[in-house]
C-alpha cells in the first residue's frame, strides 16, 4: 500500500513500493492524461509536478513521492483556465496531442520559477520533452503568451 | 490521381425516415445508416457525414483518422462552410469501418484509410455536397413552416433567416421537419467568394481536449475487467518461436496468462507494470534458422555492388549513353539512406473485446477496413461482426497504415488465445518494441551520374535506386519481379527538370526486414538525391542554385511559384551574416509543391539550422493555420531525419532501442520557421507529408555552401 496526494486528494493505492508513479496514475488511479512514451525518462511525455517541480513519473517510484503533493494535467485547473492551457488553446499548439500534458506541466513549472522566461530559459526547461509532430515553434509562442497572461494577473 | 467516384444521384441522398427526427447526409445506402452512427430518435441525419440534433449541435462524421494532421478540423470546416453552420456548434465523431460509405476516394473508394496526404483532397467535393444538401433541406423546412418560397430565405450561423418576415429558426428547431423532406437532387455549391470558413482562421476542434488530458488514445481505454498484454517478440526478423518457460512467470503478481501466439509469447496481466515485469522475466527460445541475420554494413556493400549493374527501367527519355558521352563536364555521386523508424510518441496499442459472435476494437486505426478484415480473419468471425472504434492516434506517420495490420492482428490473436479469461485485452507496445519492431522506411542507395554541356546546361541524368519494395508487403499490390514499385522511385522517375537524356532505374532488393511507408514515402530519399545533385550541378556550372533551377522548370509553373516565393521571402541572393549559409530545395509530392530555404550555422562541426523559409502550393488552403502547422511539423520531422534518424542492424538485430539512441529533434534545436502559402483556387491537395521532403536537401545544400564538401548520406555527418 502506498499513500499518495494526487491533485489535492489523498489516495491509498494497492501497489508495491517500486511501481513507477506513471503506471500507478494510469492503471490504478485512472488518471490517463499522463502518458507513457519511453519508460526511461528520455521523452518527457510522463512529466508531472511533485511539490511544483517537474518529475518524470515513468522512473519515479510511487513510494518515493508518498505524501508529497502531486499535480497531473487533470489537476492543473478547473475548466482549462490555467494561463498555460489557455495559451496552448489560443495558439492551437497540439497536433496529435500525446506529448502535450508533459509539455504543459513543464511549461507551468518553468513559469512558476521564472515568470518572464528568456528564450534560453525556455530552451533549457523544455529540452527534455519530445514532440514528434514538431509543435515546438508554437510551444515557444504559447509559453510567451502564458507569461504575458500571468503578468496581467491571470492565474488559474 | 484524384479520381472521384461519380455518384448516382438517387443514391447520393436519402433521408433516414426511421430516425424520426433530427438531419444525417452522405453516401447513403438504404438500411445501413441507422446502425452506423450514434443517432438518437430526435436527430436529423441527412447523410453519412453529418447529423444535426435539436440542441443545434452539428456532428460531423470523419472517415479519416485524426493523428495530429488536423482532419478533425479540416473536414468539419468543409461541411460547416457549405452548411452555414456556427463553428462553435460543430462536434466531430469517427466513422465506423465501411468502405461503401467511407472509402478513401483517392484510393478508388474500395478501402477506408488515411494516408498519402489524401484526407482533404478526397473529401473535398463529397463533404461540400454533404453540407450544401443539409443546408438546402433546412431552408426547405423553414420555407414549409413559414409558407414562403425557399428562394427568399438565407442561412447563416446555424439559423435559417427570413429577411422579409424578420424571423429566424435554428437548425436544431428545423431538424425534425427537415428529416421528413426529400433531399434535393442537386445542390449549388458556394463560390470561393462566399466561403466564410474555408481559407480563414478556424480553431482546432481538439485543442481543448488535448490541452487538458481529456483526449482518449487507445492505451487510455478502460473496459470492465480489462487485462493488459505485452508480447515478447523475436530479436531477429523472421525467427520462429521454439519454446518458453511459463511456470516462473505465471506465478508473478498480477499475471493471468502466458500464451503462444504467431507473433511470439503474450504475457497477460492485470496492468501494464505487472505485464512488463513478467515479460522481462520470461525466458524464450527462438529458432533463428530462417531469420534475417545481415548487418547494415553488409546490406550497404551488397547495395553498392548492385548499383554497378542496370536495373529495371522506371523512366527513360532520350539516349542516356549518348548524353553522358557528349557531356563537357560529368558529375557522379552515390547517396546512402538508412532504415528509419516512425517512432510516434504513442507506441502502438489497441483494445480488443472478443466474444463468440462479435469483436470490438478500439485503436487509432489508420486503415479501418483492413484492420476489420484482419480481425475477422484471425477471429473467424464475419467482417460485419467486427466493429472498429477509431480513436485519436498519438502520431502515426504511416506506422498504423500497415497492410499486415500487425498490432491489430496481434491484439486479436491475444484475445483469441485467452478467450477462457473472458476479458477485454489491451495490447500495449513499449518504446523498445516500437523501435525494434520493424516496418521501417527502407534503406536505400542511389547513384546519379549527370552531364553538363559547355554552357553549363544539364544534358544527361542517370539515376539508379537500390532498395526494398514497400508494396511487396501488400498481398494484392505487390509488384512482379521485373516491374517497378512506384513508391521506390516517386519524385525521381518524374523529375520536373528539363534534361534531354534521362534514365531512372531500380533494383528491388530482398531483405527480411519489414518495411513501410514513412511520412512522404519515396520522396524521403528521392527529393534528397535529386535536389542535392541539381544543386551540385548548379555549383559546377558556376550558376546560382535558384536561377539554375528556374531555367529548368519553365514548364512547371507551380514548382516555380513556390521556388520564387521561398527565395524571395528568405532574401535569397542577399548577403548573410558571417557564419551563416543558405541552401534551397523544391519538391512536389502528393500533388502539392513545397520549396524550403534553410539557413544554417556550424557549431561543434555540426549544422545548426537557424531558420527555414517554406513556400507551399496546396491548392485551396482549407485551413491556412493547419497548413502552416503541417509545414512546421514536416520541417521538424525532416530535420530529425537529416540530423539523427538511423536504424542500424548488427547481425540482423536492431541496434537502437529508445529515444536515447534514436534521437529526434528537441525544442532548443528548432529553427525559426516561416510558412508562406501560394494563393490558389485549385482543388486542395495534400499537406501532411509534402513539408518533409525538401528539408534535408535544403540543409545539405547549405552545408555544401558552408564546407565545400557535398553531403551524400543521411543523417548528415560533416
Amino acid at each position: 500500500m502506498v499513500n499518495l496526494l494526487i491533485n489535492g486528494k489523498q489516495q491509498e493505492v494497492d501497489v508495491t513500493a517500486d511501481t513507477p508513479l506513471l503506471w500507478v496514475l494510469r492503471d490504478h488511479v485512472g488518471l490517463t492524461g499522463t502518458k507513457y512514451g519511453c519508460g526511461i525518462a528520455a521523452c518527457g511525455a510522463c512529466t508531472i509536478l511533485v511539490d511544483g517541480q517537474p518529475v518524470r513519473s515513468c522512473i519515479t517510484s510511487a513510494a518515493s513521492v508518498s505524501g508529497k503533493p502531486i499535480t497531473t494535467i487533470e489537476g492543473l485547473s478547473a475548466e482549462n483556465r490555467h494561463p498555460v492551457q489557455r495559451a496552448w488553446i489560443t495558439e492551437d499548439v497540439p497536433q496529435c496531442g500525446y506529448c502535450q500534458s508533459g509539455q504543459i506541466l513543464s511549461a507551468v513549472a518553468l513559469l512558476n520559477a521564472k515568470p518572464k522566461p528568456t528564450d534560453e530559459d525556455i530552451d533549457e526547461a523544455m529540452s527534455g520533452v519530445l514532440c514528434r509532430c514538431g509543435t515546438y515553434v508554437r510551444i515557444r509562442r504559447a509559453i510567451k503568451k502564458a507569461a504575458a497572461l500571468m503578468a496581467k494577473g491571470n492565474v488559474a | 490521381m484524384n479520381r472521384f467516384v461519380t455518384l448516382n444521384r438517387r443514391e447520393f441522398l436519402k433521408v433516414s425516415a426511421a430516425a424520426g427526427g433530427g438531419l444525417l447526409i452522405g453516401l447513403y445506402l438504404p438500411g445501413r445508416l441507422e446502425a452506423a452512427t450514434n443517432t438518437t430518435a430526435e436527430e436529423f441525419l441527412p447523410n453519412a457525414f453529418l447529423r444535426i440534433a435539436p440542441d443545434n449541435t452539428v456532428t460531423v462524421i470523419s472517415k479519416h483518422l485524426e493523428m495530429g494532421q488536423g482532419v478533425y478540423t479540416g473536414l468539419p470546416t468543409i461541411v460547416a462552410d457549405e452548411l452555414d453552420a456556427d463553428w462553435s456548434h460543430i462536434r466531430v465523431e469517427s466513422a465506423p469501418a465501411d468502405a461503401t460509405r467511407y472509402g478513401n476516394l483517392a484510393w478508388g473508394g474500395t478501402t477506408q484509410g488515411t494516408g498519402g496526404s489524401t484526407s482533404v483532397t478526397n473529401s473535398w467535393e463529397q463533404l461540400r455536397r454533404a453540407g450544401a444538401t443539409a443546408r438546402a433541406m433546412l431552408i426547405a423546412a423553414a420555407a414549409h413552416t413559414w409558407k414562403v418560397k425557399a428562394g427568399t430565405l438565407r442561412a447563416a450561423n446555424s439559423y435559417v433567416i427570413d429577411p422579409k418576415g424578420k424571423r429566424r429558426a435554428s437548425y436544431g428547431e428545423l431538424s425534425t421537419l427537415a428529416a421528413t423532406l426529400t433531399p434535393p437532387l442537386d445542390v449549388k455549391l458556394k463560390t470561393p467568394k462566399q466561403w466564410k470558413l474555408i481559407g480563414k482562421h478556424v480553431p482546432r476542434t481538439d485543442s481543448v481536449d488535448k490541452s487538458s488530458g481529456k483526449a482518449i488514445f487507445a492505451g487510455d481505454m478502460r473496459l470492465p475487467g480489462m487485462l493488459t498484454a505485452l508480447v515478447a517478440r523475436s530479436p531477429l526478423f523472421g525467427a520462429k518461436l521454439k519454446g518458453f518457460k511459463v511456470d516462473a512467470v505465471k506465478a508473478m503478481p498480477g499475471v493471468k496468462a502466458v500464451v503462444a501466439i504467431p507473433q511470439g509469447v503474450a504475457v497477460v496481466a492485470t496492468d501494464f507494470w505487472s505485464a512488463k515485469l513478467a515479460r522481462d522475466a520470461l525466458q524464450v527460445e527462438w529458432d533463428d534458422s530462417a531469420a534475417e541475420k545481415r548487418s547494415s554494413d553488409e546490406l550497404l556493400a551488397q547495395y553498392l555492388e548492385l548499383s554497378k549493374k542496370p536495373g529495371v527501367v522506371a523512366h527513360q527519355s532520350g539516349d542516356i549513353t549518348k548524353g553522358l558521352a557528349g557531356a563537357a563536364k560529368k558529375l557522379e555521386a552515390t547517396f546512402e539512406f538508412p532504415y528509419l523508424a516512425h517512432a510516434p510518441m504513442e507506441p502502438l496499442a489497441c483494445v480488443v473485446q472478443l466474444s463468440d459472435n462479435a469483436c470490438e476494437i478500439w485503436a487509432g486505426s489508420q486503415a479501418q477496413t483492413n484492420d476489420q478484415a484482419t480481425a475477422a480473419e484471425v477471429s473467424g468471425l464475419k467482417t460485419g461482426q467486427v466493429t472498429i472504434h477509431t480513436l485519436l492516434a498519438g502520431g502515426s506517420f504511416g506506422r498504423r497504415a500497415n497492410p499486415t495490420a500487425d498490432y491489430v492482428r496481434e491484439g486479436v490473436e491475444v484475445a483469441k488465445a485467452t478467450r477462457a479469461l473472458n476479458a477485454p485485452i489491451r495490447l500495449l507496445w513499449t518504446r523498445e518494441d516500437d523501435i525494434r519492431g520493424g516496418y521501417y522506411r527502407p534503406m536505400y542507395v542511389h547513384t546519379i551520374a549527370a552531364g553538363l554541356d559547355r554552357r553549363g546546361r544539364p544534358l544527361a541524368w542517370q539515376h539508379r535506386i537500390i532498395g526494398q519494395s514497400i508494396l511487396a508487403g501488400m498481398a494484392n499490390r505487390a509488384p512482379s519481379k521485373d516491374s517497378v514499385d512506384f513508391t521506390s522511385v516517386e519524385g525521381a522517375a518524374n523529375l520536373p527538370y528539363t534534361i534531354p537524356d534521362m534514365l531512372v532505374d531500380l533494383h528491388t532488393t530482398q531483405v527480411g526486414v519489414p518495411v513501410l511507408w514513412w511520412r512522404s514515402v519515396g520522396s524521403t530519399h528521392t527529393a534528397f538525391s535529386t535536389e542535392v545533385m541539381i544543386n551540385e550541378l548548379a555549383i559546377a556550372a558556376k550558376q546560382d542554385p535558384v536561377a539554375f533551377r528556374r531555367a529548368l522548370l519553365k514548364n512547371h509553373p507551380r514548382h516555380l511559384g513556390v521556388l520564387n516565393l521561398a527565395a524571395q521571402k528568405a532574401g535569397w541572393g542577399k548577403p548573410l551574416p558571417k557564419g551563416r549559409w543558405r541552401g534551397v530545395a523544391v519538391h512536389k509530392s502528393f500533388n502539392s509543391y513545397v520549396a524550403e530555404v534553410a539557413e544554417i550555422s556550424l557549431a561543434d562541426g555540426k549544422p545548426k539550422v537557424e531558420r527555414v523559409v517554406c513556400a507551399v502550393d496546396c491548392g485551396v488552403a482549407v485551413n491556412p493555420d493547419m497548413v502552416r502547422a503541417q509545414m512546421e511539423s514536416g520541417i521538424i520531422f525532416g530535420l530529425s531525419a537529416a540530423l539523427y534518424g538511423e536504424i542500424t542492424l548488427k547481425d540482423g538485430q536492431v541496434v537502437q532501442s529508445n529515444y536515447h539512441d534514436y534521437q529526434i529533434v528537441r525544442l532548443p534545436e528548432t529553427p525559426k520557421i516561416e510558412v508562406h502559402i501560394v494563393p490558389s483556387q485549385a482543388k486542395p491537395t495534400g499537406v501532411g507529408e509534402p513539408g518533409v521532403p525538401p528539408l534535408a536537401p535544403a540543409v545539405a545544400n547549405a552545408v555544401f555552401a558552408a564546407t565545400g564538401k557535398p553531403v551524400r548520406r543521411l543523417p548528415i555527418r560533416i
